[in-house]
């Protein structure tokens, strides 16, 4: 009797990751821990300005010292810019924009000479006016920040759809407000790092951070004078990135122009201050917003206005409102729609991309908005959303085709598995008791990309892949893995079409020179681009195998399988032949020898934005709900998350391990920006560069997680999954705001909500309504 | 030129040696002398745990003890876990829950983990909470860090001796 192998699925399991042994047993070695033979070290002295020219920089002492290598300035520079409109040269000649600004950088033997070499550089500043407001910014006469750009506007974007005049006309109630979200940063552990190497024929090495391979050697090349194809691009491991990798900050060209200069590998690292003060942050942004609707609670238009703090350049930050229009638009169904936002130089620092883009602020001001209209309209919070909720095959004012999404599915289950509603009503009954710990529900959900989104020509990814004689098999994708997971998954599908164990497959990535094109790791784009390569390509190898095997076996292709490393009848498991036999067969097979190597290039079928911002920019959509039950402490304002509830259409599980760590590590990060974290920017310097002063999440303050996934089966993602590691960071923050209200009738609209800002908020409240109790009181 | 000091310590159930220098801390010793690089420089100031060690059997951050406090101490880091009995359970643990994303936390939870259980085979959930307040982690939210804890005192229990 033949064995007999059953057909099973890896789908959907629950897998370990690839990389968490190395991990765990620390034979990962991080960029941080790179070195090189002969590897010099690199410090750049900053500014203490924010806005001032450079009359002179004097780097004689530097340069005198022993066991310094090489001092540059901006004269030692390339003139190639870098950031989103080139308006950043990594070393600052002229005059200085914000408290980053990068005057003059040291290599050395060790950090410590690094260090002496800067304390002896002697710059003289003319301080200039300064301005950190945006609506000062705009005003006349404003101090201006980039002479190309006289009137402070970094970029701006503007839609329109349908007719916001009429609609207001026919609405019911109009509501208003402004919510203003504010400067936090990615903290990520492993700080900021760049290694550089030039060979004798100028092409250079670089390790990077980057989470977007490709294009950063075009982004790169013109700040060191270089062609993109002689930049080779390296990522190893690395400590968290988040999006704050997703741009070239003057870092890596100041140390790659050092390792130019010395002929030598120069490595640079920040210190954690340095990664509080000159990294990225997520775009602070002033929304205002006028809404209306029906009585019955109908939403008839939005309005919405935002400007944005652009700091003293332009990274990826002042880009966040090709995000935020999205949610604006196309969050719930409303059939009129004006946006417009100004990203405005200033003197403070400037943001980058930060995982949730811009959806974190919309989403914030969008789903605070919308329980304000819920009360308006005199409906619960889940009957509102329900009412208004986006619904398959939707096509939004932008052109986005929802597909299968369950909007209202999400919403339902978070709610009835909260036991929402009665815990609402109760809470707010209890509003006017005079207890000093009160209990609050509150619910938000949101709209994402989930099939990538197409910023560039290409959202596409390219996947080779080779069988051994011993039937192990080698992935070469062009996605980054950092720490996320993706390997793991990439090689789920793998293993799913080739019939073969995890352990037989080796996931190679993260170098330039090898690996085939893809457009990075940002947009939740991962799973669904490169994971729909990976089952491509190795459906590619599949077929290629069984047609060898149907030939040999005189079995019909069509009735053939590959399981557990076995060709066996697909029919009824019944073993043909071990699949490494195959290979070998069709390896030494004379003229007609094959070796297994496929190759794949993944083009999801959505398009750019045109000019006026329409066109289906991701090949899937999905939405999340988030439920918080929080206690406050009315007297010392602090607010204690209990349990949240997550609801999130994923399209379908893949690794069940890996999907709860995205969604429990996303919830975390927006509870630090609901509630704690928070980059004072102070004059345009950085007030807290600290974990002391910065809190960050610690587990003591993590809530009870209550996960679903709704399985909405994708048409195109691979397996039916779709993209999902931005909506948990988006969602929870108005959530927490939302059930601060029923809890005690505050709203805070600027995040995040301090124990100092909510006490102050409730003391104020219960002056107004004691000065109102007494002004009655008189009267009668 | 600088001021250096002899010392002697067990490092990972091994005796060595080594001359350091008077400012020298105990995680830039292990990177510089052992090449042991399990140990993380993530704020070089005793806030988020990433450089945790055991010495003498109490996790200490080694970006703030100086090297020089080693000398004659029983010291433990990550790589000394695994040895040829197999890696250790909270290793194991870790990598079974999905505790581990980018994995730069890792080994300072790990060794803050070793502690805690090596304290108290029996610890609780709300314990092991308490217990690596210290150590922070962006990736995960904690929750499967906490459910390898626990999923390690289970393994240890199991496990003989």
């Amino acid at each position: 009797m033949n064995k007999v192998i059953e057909k099973t699925t890896i789908i959907g399991k629950r897998v370990t990751k690839l990389d968490a042994p190395d991990k765990a047993t620390a034979r990962t070695r991080y960029i941080n821990d790179l070195v090189l033979p002969r590897m010099l070290y690199a410090k750049i002295l900053r500014t203490d300005r924010v806005h001032a020219k450079i009359l002179s920089i004097d780097t004689s002492g530097a340069r005198a010292l022993a066991g310094v290598h090489a001092v540059i300035t901006a004269s030692d520079a390339p003139d190639g810019k870098i950031g989103v409109l080139r308006d950043n040269p990594p070393l600052k000649g002229d005059k200085v924009r914000c408290i980053r600004d990068e005057i003059a950088a040291v290599a050395a033997d060790t950090e410590e000479i690094c260090d002496a070499a800067l304390r002896l550089i002697k710059v003289e500043y003319e301080d200039l006016p300064t301005v950190f407001d945006c609506t000062e910014a705009l005003s006349e006469g404003a101090p201006i920040i980039d002479e190309d750009r006289p009137d402070n506007i970094a970029m701006q974007q503007y839609f329109e759809h349908g007719d916001i005049g009429s609609a207001e006309d026919d609405s019911d109630f109009v509501v208003e407000g402004e919510y203003n979200v504010h400067y936090v940063t990615h903290c990520n552990m492993g700080v900021s790092c760049s290694l550089a190497d030039y060979d004798m024929d100028g092409r250079v090495t670089i390790y990077t951070q980057t989470q977007y391979p490709f294009n950063v050697k075009m982004d790169i090349a013109p700040s060191l004078g270089a062609h993109p194809g002689d930049v080779r691009i390296i990522q190893p491991p690395i400590g968290g990135a988040f999006g704050s990798k997703l741009d070239v900050y003057p870092y890596e060209p100041i140390c790659a122009i050092l390792a130019k200069k010395t002929r030598r590998p120069v490595k640079l690292i920040f210190s954690r201050e340095e990664e509080f003060v000159a990294s990225p942050t997520r775009q602070p942004v002033e929304f205002n917003i006028r809404a209306g609707m029906k009585k019955d609670g109908t939403l008839t238009f939005r309005d919405v206005d935002c400007l944005l703090n652009n700091g003293g350049y332009t990274s990826w930050g002042a880009t966040t409102p090709y995000v935020s229009m999205r949610t604006v638009t196309s969050h719930y169904t409303v059939p009129n729609v004006r946006y417009r936002a100004r990203a405005v130089y200033t003197n403070n620092p400037f943001a980058g991309s930060f995982r949730g883009y811009g959806n974190v602020q919309a989403t914030w001001a969008i789903e605070t908005h919308m329980d304000r209209m819920a009360e308006v309209a005199g409906l619960d919070p889940i009957a509102f959303r329900i009412k208004n909720a986006n619904y398959p095959g939707e096509i939004t004012p932008q052109a986005a085709n929802l597909g299968r999404v369950d909007h209202v599915g999400c919403i339902l289950q978070a709610a009835d598995k909260s036991d929402f509603l009665d815990k609402w009503h109760d809470c707010k009954a209890r509003q006017a008791e005079n207890t000093r710990y009160k209990r609050g529900i509150g619910i938000a959900t949101s709209l994402h990309n989930a099939g990538g989104a197409k910023i560039h020509k290409s959202d596409g990814c390219g996947t080779m892949l080779k069988m051994d004689d011993y039937a192990r098999v080698t992935v070469i994708t062009g996605a980054s893995e950092i720490g996320q997971g993706s390997d793991t998954v990439i090689a789920q599908f793998v293993a799913e079409e080739l019939g073969v164990p995890m352990r037989d497959i080796t996931i190679i990535n993260n170098d330039s020179a090898t690996s085939p094109w893809d457009v990075g790791v940002h947009a939740s784009r991962t799973t669904y681009i490169a994971g729909n390569s990976a089952k491509r390509v190795a459906r590619k190898a599949r077929e290629r195998i069984l047609r060898a095997a149907a030939s040999y076996s005189n079995v019909m292709m069509e009735n053939l399988d590959l399981r557990a490393g076995y060709v066996v009848q697909a029919d009824d498991g019944v073993v043909i032949m071990p699949l490494d036999k195959i290979l070998r067969q069709m390896h030494f097979a004379g003229e007609d020898a094959e070796l297994v190597m496929e190759t794949d290039y993944y083009e999801p079928p959505s398009e750019p934005e045109d000019e006026n911002h329409v066109g289906d920019m991701s090949a899937a959509y999905s939405h999340a709900a988030h439920v918080a039950e929080i206690v406050v402490d009315t007297k010392l304002g602090t607010i204690k998350v209990e349990k949240v509830w997550s609801a999130q259409d994923v399209g379908r599980v893949v690794n069940l391990t890996g999907l709860e760590g995205q969604i429990e590590g996303g919830i975390a990060f927006g509870l630090g920006y609901a509630l704690s974290e928070d980059l004072k920017i102070v004059e345009g310097k950085v007030a807290n560069p600290s974990f002391r002063d910065y809190h960050v999440m610690t587990a003591p303050q993590i809530p009870e997680f209550d996960l679903t996934f709704l399985e909405t089966d994708d048409g195109e993602g691979p397996a039916g999954a779709k993209g999902i590691a931005e909506l948990p960071t988006i969602v929870i923050a108005p959530a927490i705001g939302n059930a601060l209200y029923n809890a005690t009738g505050i709203r805070i609209h600027h995040p995040p909500m301090t124990p100092e800002k909510v006490a102050r908020a409730i003391a104020e409240s219960n002056a107004a309504q004691d000065n109102a109790k007494g002004r009655t009181d008189e009267r009668g | 030129m600088s001021l250096k000091i002899e010392i002697s310590l067990v490092l990972n159930e091994t005796k060595v040696e080594a001359s350091v220098g008077v400012t020298e801390s105990a995680l830039e010793l292990l990177r510089r002398e052992f090449d042991l690089c399990g140990a993380k420089l993530a704020c070089g100031e005793g806030e988020c745990g990433a450089c945790t060690i055991i010495v003498d059997g109490r996790s200490r951050n080694s970006c703030l003890t100086p090297a020089v406090d080693l000398d004659g101490r029983d010291v433990m880091t990550v790589e000394g876990l695994w040895t040829e009995k197999g890696v250790d359970a909270v290793q194991q643990a870790f990598i079974n829950e999905g505790a581990v994303q980018c994995g730069y936390c890792t080994p300072g939870m790990i060794m803050q983990a070793r502690y805690l259980l090596n304290r108290n085979p029996d610890i609780s959930e709300a314990e092991i909470i308490r217990g690596l307040e210290g150590n922070v982690c962006r990736c995960t939210g904690y929750k499967k860090i906490i459910a390898a804890v626990k999923g390690a005192s289970r393994i240890q229990e199991g496990s003989p001796g």
